[in-house]
């Protein structure tokens, strides 16, 4: 389990299991998420990260185990019910509103997560954005960069802009965690580096708790305070990166070989 | 058990017809995802053109059989995918019906423009004479058409087993199924694999087609779509994917439906209901029980992302200086015509727009559905029934006037709608086109056939049972009223589409899983657009049925319900005004066919030209007068705004800055 103080722990995941056709994506994994604290989940493809996401998030339902976000059980809720409970997140593959604008992408996000779209309002003409959500949105917008092409539709956008309005659309949101999916997926070297810069300072600055998912280990290096590292399933060690990836069953993991 | 065994075995021909037609849509699916919906018209096609060679041509049975079935049905199944098919994107899952859709009533109008003795009668069988007992199976007499159905049945089945399991094109198909461009990454002739598919599967409708046709005394389309609908139970059992359940379960409906005959007292409710509906039972089941047809279609292609974006609207792409002229000019428009249907528009042409506006409100269901909830419903038509038969039976009941039973006949309509959105909570795409069309064929069956009609004959609407003067037929009170109810509903569509609701609807267009991921709550944006659309589609069937002064369920049938669709997809289904241009472009058109001498079609020629104008809506989905207005203000654009350095700012670039599918033609304009 993870090293968080007993009673700062937030997200809290507990021997939860997940199989596809007799085959154990996720076994027996137990993990912490401290409030505020940072923390990367690595591992070789098919270690079950993606996985635990969708367990955590709700697009699958686990066959043991419990997941507590601040010590109320997500198991039986919706996804929808969870990500109004502050869990914000990013996909592996892109997910976005592509008929959309980058504006409305957050303004809907926002009307979600605090239940402020409703039939008779709109029928009243008072769904107009209201002083509050415009300034959240353009801070949002601001925070990642993404000012200048807040009206253009996403579908007009590239893979690194993508990549950032799916940020913003969680963020945007205040999550109490954000789970960050391969965020660097498809991205160079430099709109790599930037993304991870953005992350690290709005997570700093927010005080949110965040999960990474990440392949590349010079981005979560910079980014988590602490790393979890799976492979086929299992959670094989965790702790501060440095010491982590000094770890012999980790280097045999990623490495496919015994040193 | 004799006369058990003496009503089941007469149904095993029957069986064996859905089955093969169940097994030619699981071929159809498994190799092109497509869920073949004008399979039934292609059946019919071949039974048409097979029947007419023997009847009227006095050709051979054996040519006929060649001409009919061997080469005309999968020449026609290779058309479908070199012309319609193939060029829909994999993802387009509505595409793919629409198209289906329009050729399943477009193929029927045809044959009968083409031949103008469109009656068949006494269909031939292909192998063993139909008077013929040519042996007894436990005491019930085995005729020629049970023989040679059961034996080109068996035959077709372990010639398809064999392709598809032991040969490379089997394999071939196989992997098509998911992307036919990524298997031609492998080196594989994708184009050749899906065409041999739909020349196979065009192969087994028409050898179902001419198998069925001796079983009835009149070649009739409406058999023809009730054995689709069978097949399509069949198939859905079988998730599109296993032929040996959809082979089963085609041959147990075949028995069952035969034996609920035998033992049901005959012309009671219980007999037509029951039996009529068996079929739609079957295939509301699968699409409850069966897992696997609760994502159907939802699969994503791997190669989707190469597929240009769907371009924006007119609306959102025009320059703000014409964007103020075009909206002036509707006002202009508008006040134009309330003006002459007030005043000097002649009676005949005022009929015609009144029925407009009342089409234009049915048609703005499908807006709300459609067009803002991303999901294709295929009973829209049924809706507005529900809405009308609940008026009708009100006022003549407890004499309660039309209009107010209007309102609680929309009421009933979106009740109806709420439940058949909560029982079609999970499904999406073809699973709810599907359901909603299984919905539309229990209410023809069931409720419009039965409910204080003689037969399916019209309920009239009274001139007193409406008041206000609205009937009087000298009088402009339907007009206005009509125009109230259209200019209230397409505010409220308004409101709702730029509203909150609209963008979560949007939200779930583009990204289901990405809209429950911030919070929104699928479950209840489906059941609330579907009880949106069914309050609107209710409104519109009240204000038709005063229109046409009578509720008449053919008005409102399952088959009106796809013409409904493919007008509307015709048209523009975004936008409240691409209904109304369905709206007044139908009854239009339809007015302008009267003129057209009868010989040359009449109202097939209206089907006709929607039917294939639906086509166009592979290459824009936006609708093709949506692609021409759009087109149309581009060229308008540059040449008046010229002297602006981007006149169509708003206009995006494609995606990583390439240049978009709907981007205006370059050699064009200023």
């Amino acid at each position: 389990m993870a090293d968080v103080p007993a009673g700062n722990a937030l997200l809290r995941v507990d021997g939860v299991s997940k199989s596809f056709g007799g085959i154990a994506a996720v076994n027996a994994v137990s993990m912490e998420v401290g409030r505020g604290e940072s923390v990367g989940l690595v591992g070789p493809n098919g270690a079950g990260k993606t996985t635990l996401f969708n367990c955590v998030c709700g697009q699958l339902q686990p066959e043991h185990g419990t997941i507590d976000l601040d010590g109320r059980p997500l198991v039986p809720l919706p996804t929808f019910e969870r990500a109004r409970l502050g869990i914000g997140r990013t996909y592996q593959r892109i997910e976005v509103f592509p008929d959309m604008t980058v504006r409305d992408h957050l303004l809907v996000a926002l009307r979600a997560r605090w239940r402020r779209g409703r039939l008779w309002r709109d029928l009243c003409n008072l769904s107009k954005p209201s002083v509050e959500e415009t300034a959240k949105v353009e801070d949002v917008l601001g925070m990642v960069g993404l000012r200048d092409r807040a009206e253009a539709p996403v579908a007009s956008l590239g893979l690194g802009s993508c990549r950032l309005v799916e940020l913003a659309r969680a963020l945007v949101t205040d999550p109490v965690v954000l789970m960050a999916d391969e965020p660097s997926s498809g991205l160079d070297v430099h709109e790599t580096r930037e993304l991870g810069a953005v992350l690290r300072q709005v997570q700093r600055d927010q005080g949110m708790a965040m999960v990474l998912v990440e392949h590349d280990l010079s981005m979560v290096a910079e980014v988590v305070d602490r790393t979890v590292v799976m492979n086929l399933g299992e959670v094989i060690a965790e702790g501060d990166f440095e010491s982590v990836m000094a770890d012999r069953a980790v280097r045999t993991a990623y490495l496919g070989v015994q040193e | 058990m004799e006369h058990f065994l003496g009503f089941a075995i007469p149904g095993i021909p029957f069986g064996c017809t859905y089955a093969l037609v169940a097994v030619g849509l699981v071929l159809t699916y498994q190799a092109t995802g497509v869920l073949n919906f004008a399979y039934g018209a292609q059946a019919y096609l071949s039974a048409f053109v097979f029947t007419y060679l023997v009847q009227n041509e006095h050709l051979p049975v054996g040519l006929a059989f060649v001409i009919a079935v061997v080469v005309l049905a999968p020449a026609v199944g290779l058309i479908f995918d070199r012309f319609l098919f193939r060029k829909i994107a994999p993802a387009n899952v509505i595409a793919k019906l629409v198209t289906g859709i329009s050729m399943l009533i477009g193929i029927p109008a045809v044959l009968s423009i083409l031949f103008t003795n469109s009656n068949q009668y006494n269909p031939p069988s292909i192998l063993f004479n139909p008077d013929v007992v040519y042996f007894r199976f436990a005491g019930t007499p085995i005729n020629g058409i049970s023989v040679t159905s059961v034996l080109a049945t068996a035959v077709t089945l372990v010639a398809l087993v064999v392709l598809i399991r032991w040969t490379s094109l089997g394999l071939k198909m196989r992997g098509a199924v998911e992307s036919r461009r990524l298997i031609e990454l492998d080196g594989v002739n994708g184009g050749r694999v899906v065409a041999s598919a739909w020349a196979v599967s065009g192969l087994i409708a028409g050898l179902a087609g001419v198998l069925l046709a001796p079983a009835y005394g009149q070649l009739q389309f409406s058999d023809y779509a009730d054995l689709m609908v069978a097949a399509f139970a069949a198939a859905a059992w079988a998730v599109l994917r296993s032929l040996p359940i959809a082979v089963l379960v085609g041959v147990l409906m075949g028995v069952t439906v035969n034996i609920l005959q035998g033992y049901l007292p005959a012309g009671s409710i219980w007999s037509s209901a029951v039996l009529t509906s068996l079929p739609f039972i079957v295939l509301v089941g699968a699409l409850v029980l069966v897992p696997g047809m609760r994502t159907l279609g939802g699969a994503k292609d791997p190669l989707a992302a190469v597929d240009p974006p769907t371009p924006p609207t007119t609306a959102a792409l025009r320059a703000p200086e014409f964007d103020r002229v075009i909206k002036i000019l509707w006002y202009v428009l508008l006040v134009v015509f309330s003006v002459s249907m007030l005043t000097w528009m002649p009676k005949i042409w005022a009929n015609v727009f009144n029925a407009g506006l009342a089409y234009s409100v049915v048609f703005l269901s499908i807006t709300l559905i459609t067009g803002m909830g991303g999901q294709l419903s295929l009973c829209q038509a049924t809706l507005a029934g529900v809405g009308a038969f609940m008026a009708a039976q009100l006022a003549s009941h407890l004499g309660l006037n039309f209009l107010l039973g209007g309102l609680v006949g929309a009421a009933t309509a979106a009740v109806v709608a709420v439940v058949l959105a909560f029982a079609s909570v999970r499904l999406r795409g073809l699973g709810l086109a599907l359901m909603t069309i299984a919905a539309a064929l229990v209410f023809d069956n069931v409720v419009f056939a039965e409910v204080d009609t003689v037969h399916g004959q019209p309920i009239n609407v009274t001139p007193h049972a409406v008041g206000l003067g609205i009937l009087n037929p000298d009088g402009r009170a339907y007009f206005v009223l009509a125009m109230v109810v259209l200019a209230v509903c397409v505010f409220l569509v308004m409101r709702v589409r730029r509203g909150s609701i609209g963008r979560f609807l949007g939200a779930m267009q583009g990204s289901s899983t990405a809209a429950s991921g911030i919070g929104v709550n699928l479950t209840w944006m489906h059941v609330l657009v579907f009880g949106l659309s069914g309050a609107v589609a209710g409104i519109g069937g009240t204000l038709l049925s005063i229109n046409q002064q009578a509720v008449n369920p053919n008005t409102f049938s399952w088959e009106f319900s796809l013409v409904l669709v493919v007008v509307v997809v015709t048209t523009g289904v975004n936008t409240p005004e691409g209904a109304i241009q369905a709206g007044f472009g139908y009854v239009v058109l339809q007015q302008l066919l009267t003129y057209v001498p009868g010989r040359l079609g009449g109202n097939s020629l209206l089907i006709i030209f929607f039917a294939f104008g639906a086509l166009t809506y592979v290459a824009h989905p936006e609708g093709i007068l949506e692609f021409q207005k759009r087109r149309w203000t581009l060229r308008f654009e540059r040449l008046l705004l010229r002297d602006r350095a981007t006149p169509s700012s708003a206009a995006p670039p494609g995606p990583e800055g390439g240049t978009p599918a709907w981007a205006p033609d370059p050699a064009v304009g200023g």
